[in-house]
């Protein structure tokens, strides 16, 4: 056990305390002490047995062929190219919705919303529920409205739109936490100076909540990238694509996709092809998540 | 800044104040601009309405051609076959099992997780511990697919239960791998619970002679239990919702049966796979998707309405 630190009582000798606890009490606080340590183990030991079983299966494809090659119906050629096209052309078309819309709603309800007001009460209550929507609704709502109401098809359209309504309430509650923690002192300092409201926003506000936002935001597209299961609804079939995506109207897959679609064939030869394809992605996400961290504890100020 | 504020002159009186603060001359921009955030804030809940719109649509199309006790009672689920029953039962009942092994898995090791950083684990090893439950919480459920069927099912399972004893798919891997996924929403969510109990109660229960063990047991989780409950359930309805690991792990056929080594489709892998199957729009096999759609929804949101009262039911306000 580390070290305890700061005003936290240091209770290694509470057991022993008054010479109250008997040698067995003694030794069933070890016991319980140790389960629990187990319980946390077990975390860290799948995820070293899952990285260690994709990686093991993974590497004889991990190399510049698979993601230079097309996917294919042949696993010695099978690459992911589209599929990688596919997920860029996706995320930046999110990141061009989600990020102007979630931090307007941002500011809208941390500077402007009268608490009192029945609506600005609903509005946020309805983020708050949004946030627990199963990931397939979201999915089922892209299939009715973006693929065959508004007649997108399984376009990079689509895809983008289902998943920025999927985000936009992380990227909300990110941004909302980055503007709550710019202190009130700000905000009035540059009211009495004869700002306006918007001039406040513009230049106290919404520049001292960038990194925080950034931080979420990038943790936001990161789930994005990962989702499966509301693109499969949403783009309704469209798994298996030979071309890059040339427009937001053109029809597209993404890295998910692709690897569901290796892992639910039966040769064993795609798996490994799967496996390569989930070492590409988590890279990626390990990038973006390291970005997101390094912009946290570079830029974020404490006031 | 503060410091300038607060050693300020004695300032005018309210009434020349208010004179002072009122508008000089209506604010278009600044009124425009509001309005423009507002209506971002308000897509929020268009999307809420577009759920419901959209869900209802195609299940009021559902039930105009089948019962809706043929629907919520029958034991045969084949709706993609022409001439085929809609009785939901069988993918219901897959869903609830495969979320209550996930429960089983997940319930007493994040709560134990939990009990460990709050109650034991010193500064620096929760500073090094709780991000890799961040990481296990931001692996793209696909990939967890691909653990259960080529983990677990193959060097887990059938070692443990027998070479036979399993299929490739089976409900088993994919109840094991989702607890697994939802371990660290409980850890956390827990956790977060666990240490806003106040330190003067741990030191109070110490202080008359009680062991650790026995203040993390009888005092700490106690005083916890609502967000406790509240963990549980949200990671109940994450699990309902999860689709990946139960098409790739659990397999796609609807079968009734509560043998855990079978395989069997959920209502979300019945979802994804109707949908993949590019049905007409308007057709019954297209409707039926919007119909277990629903039902999904309702079936989380039920959960989530009972998690909210047993919280209030168990909350402790302290100070």
């Amino acid at each position: 056990m580390t070290a305890q630190t700061g005003l936290q009582p240091d209770l290694r000798g509470a057991d022993r305390g008054l010479g109250r606890a008997r040698g067995s009490e003694r030794a069933a606080g070890r016991l319980f002490q140790g389960l629990l340590m187990g319980c946390l183990a077990f975390g860290v030991l799948v995820l070293v047995v899952l990285l260690t079983d994709v990686i093991r299966d993974g590497l004889p494809r991990f190399n510049l062929d698979l993601v230079r090659n097309m996917p294919s119906g042949r696993p010695a050629r099978a690459g992911i190219q589209s599929a990688m096209m596919g997920t860029i052309w996706v995320i930046v078309t999110v990141a061009v919705i989600t990020l102007p819309l979630g931090v307007a709603a941002a500011v809208y309800l941390e500077e402007y919303a009268d608490k009192t007001r029945w609506y600005n009460r609903a509005i946020e209550l309805n983020i708050q529920n949004l946030a627990a929507v199963p990931s397939v609704v979201y999915g089922i709502l892209g299939l009715a409205f973006f693929n065959r109401a508004a007649g997108f098809g399984g376009s990079v359209l689509t895809i983008a739109l289902t998943l920025s309504l999927l985000v936009l309430p992380i990227v909300i509650i990110s941004c909302r936490e980055a503007i709550r923690a710019i202190p009130t002192s700000i905000r009035d300092g540059s009211l009495a100076l004869g700002a306006t409201r918007l001039q406040t926003v513009r230049r106290q506000i919404l520049p001292n909540a960038i990194p925080g936002t950034a931080t979420g935001s990038i943790l936001a597209l990161s789930r994005a990238i990962g989702e499966a299961a509301p693109i499969l609804i949403a783009a309704s079939g469209i798994i298996f694509l030979t071309r890059n995506p040339t427009d937001l109207l053109s029809q597209a897959t993404v890295l998910p996709i692709q690897i569901f679609n290796y892992v639910s064939r039966p040769q064993e030869e795609f798996r490994v092809v799967a496996a390569a394809g989930i070492m590409v992605l988590l890279l990626i996400l390990l990038l973006m998540n390291a970005t997101a961290i390094l912009i946290r504890n570079k830029y974020q100020r404490k006031w | 800044m503060t410091s300038l504020l607060a050693h300020r002159e004695p300032g005018p009186s309210t009434a020349e104040l208010s004179r002072s603060l009122r508008k000089s001359s209506p604010r278009w921009g600044e009124r425009a601009v509001e309005s423009l955030l507002f209506l971002a804030a308000v897509l929020s809940v268009l999307t809420t309405i577009g759920i419901v719109l959209s869900l209802l649509d195609g299940t009021l199309a559902f039930f105009r051609e089948i019962g809706v006790g043929e629907f919520l009672l029958g034991t045969v689920w084949t709706p993609l076959f022409a001439d085929g029953s809609f009785g939901v039962l069988p993918i219901m009942s897959a869903t609830l099992l495969i979320t209550a092994i996930a429960m089983v898995v997940a319930a007493p090791l994040g709560l134990g997780a939990a009990l460990y950083l709050s109650e034991y684990a010193g500064t620096r090893s929760r500073k090094i511990l709780k991000p890799v439950l961040e990481v296990l919480a931001g692996i793209p459920t696909v990939v967890y697919g691909f653990f259960a069927i080529s983990f677990v099912t193959p060097s887990v399972l059938r070692p443990l239960l027998g070479e036979g004893s399993v299929g490739i798919f089976n409900a088993l891997s994919a109840g094991l791998v989702i607890g697994v996924l939802i371990i660290p929403i409980i850890a956390s969510l827990s956790e977060d619970a666990l240490s806003a109990v106040p330190q003067a109660m741990r030191d109070g229960a110490l202080a008359l002679g009680a062991t650790r063990t026995k203040v993390a047991r009888k005092v700490v989780l106690p005083a916890a239990l609502s967000g406790v409950i509240a963990s549980f359930v949200l990671a109940l309805s994450r699990g309902i919702g999860e689709t990946m690991v139960a098409v790739i792990a659990a397999g796609s056929i609807a079968q009734l049966t509560l043998d855990p080594r079978e395989p069997m489709q959920t209502m979300t892998a019945f979802i994804a796979q109707a949908a993949s199957g590019d049905q007409p729009t308007g057709s019954l096999g297209y409707n039926t998707l919007f119909a277990v759609g629903a039902l999904l929804f309702l079936l989380t949101l039920l959960v989530n309405v009972v998690s909210i009262r047993l919280v209030r039911r168990f909350r402790e306000v302290y100070e």
